[in-house]
């Protein structure tokens, strides 16, 4: 992929995700904040539908920002072929990890398990 | 025939005759071949006000130690050749005045982010390639010596888009100065990305997309942090950094 590419799509990810940050937070205020965080308000965020796909959204967004940018200290800190190829193919796998992760917590709240 | 030898310090009358001010020039000493580590060789110089670095460091040079190695040639900052690290900032030599630097100690180090050759002098052979791999020329198929016109004409406004990126003088004190090119031996680096922007920006040349697919790489253009400090070290005038940014208005879509 060229890097313009990536880049693009780095700068999105930032964008969407102070977008839907903001909104994670805002709905915080719907209700008293240490209330917000209790157990149950918790769950009751999973259980709304478009609240948990957001969460999903932000935990994409987030993944793929912050491991292009672990990336792309990476390659600059070091240089060589096999070296880069690790660093690449590592962070795919780190951002397929952490969203499979992420995904199983959102799914196992919402569904109740 | 006789030989006529003409007295070294002829050259430098300014630096020895009626001078009432002195400075202690350090110079960094350094041979890959030989040493491990840089060392400083203190020497205590006669100046004037309008005495340069490049001046103490020759005078150095004709009466104290001729091993001295550092490049220059002109002497009036056009050809870029005196470019090093000058109480530790990148500058030409020829270009500092030492009344300018308000210190007694004058320290002199080769350029950072270049493999050093010695003492003060710098390889300077993956930096011109890297600039040669940017096509630093005008690329179109026709010729400007066909037809009726000898020219191409420019309006002031067009050739106001990269005029000052033409005043390169490829010392190379951008890239010592640039961060990332402290980490990233691979990057492209600020003067290459400049002469790119300045040809890019050219409206006489149809290399635009050659260019952009050379600079759109892991260590290309998106590699550049902003610092800003290949701009505040030009001795020219030139802003790296803001072609830099011009340059990636292509790449993202907001130039044509």
């Amino acid at each position: 992929m060229q890097e313009s590419v990536i880049m693009k799509i780095h700068y999105g990810t930032a964008l969407g995700a102070v977008v839907l940050v903001a909104i994670h937070i805002l709905f915080r205020m719907t209700q008293n904040f240490s209330e917000s965080l209790q157990y149950e308000s918790v769950i009751a965020n999973y259980h709304f539908l478009p609240y948990a796909i957001m969460l999903e959204l932000i935990l994409i967004l987030l993944s793929v920002h912050g491991f292009n940018g672990l990336r792309v200290i990476l390659i600059e800190l070091k240089q060589g072929v096999g070296y880069e190829k690790a660093v690449n193919y590592g962070c795919i796998a780190g951002i397929a990890v952490l969203v499979a992760y992420g995904s199983r917590t959102i799914l196992m709240a919402g569904f109740g398990m | 025939m006789a030989t006529i030898t003409p007295k070294l310090s002829d050259e430098f009358p300014l630096t020895i005759a009626s001078s009432t001010n002195s400075v202690t020039l350090r110079i960094s000493k350094f041979n890959p071949k030989t040493d491990s580590t840089a060392t400083f060789v203190e020497f205590k110089v006669p100046v004037q006000k309008w005495t340069t670095v490049l001046d103490i460091i020759l005078a150095v040079k004709q009466h104290l130690d001729p091993s001295v190695a550092v490049r220059y040639s002109c002497r009036q900052a056009s050809c870029g050749s005196c470019g090093m690290k000058i109480n530790g900032k990148p500058a030409l030599a020829c270009y500092t005045k030492i009344s300018e630097l308000n210190s007694n100690v004058v320290t002199v180090e080769p350029m950072n982010n270049f493999p050093i050759l010695r003492d003060l002098a710098v390889d300077f052979t993956q930096f011109f390639s890297t600039h040669k791999k940017l096509k630093p020329y005008i690329i179109r198929d026709d010729s400007e010596v066909t037809g009726d016109t000898k020219e191409f004409l420019q309006t002031p406004k067009e050739v106001e888009e990269y005029l000052q990126f033409s005043y390169c003088i490829k010392c190379g004190l951008c890239n010592s100065a640039c961060p990332t090119m402290a980490t990233d031996t691979s990057f492209i680096g600020p003067q290459a990305l400049a002469q790119a922007y300045r040809y890019i920006a050219d409206n006489r040349d149809n290399g635009k997309k050659d260019r952009l697919k050379i600079i759109d790489d892991s260590h290309g253009i998106w590699r550049c942090h902003f610092a800003g400090s290949c701009s505040q070290v030009c001795p020219k005038g030139v802003d790296p950094a803001m072609g830099i940014q011009l340059l990636r208005g292509y790449l993202l879509g907001f130039r044509k």
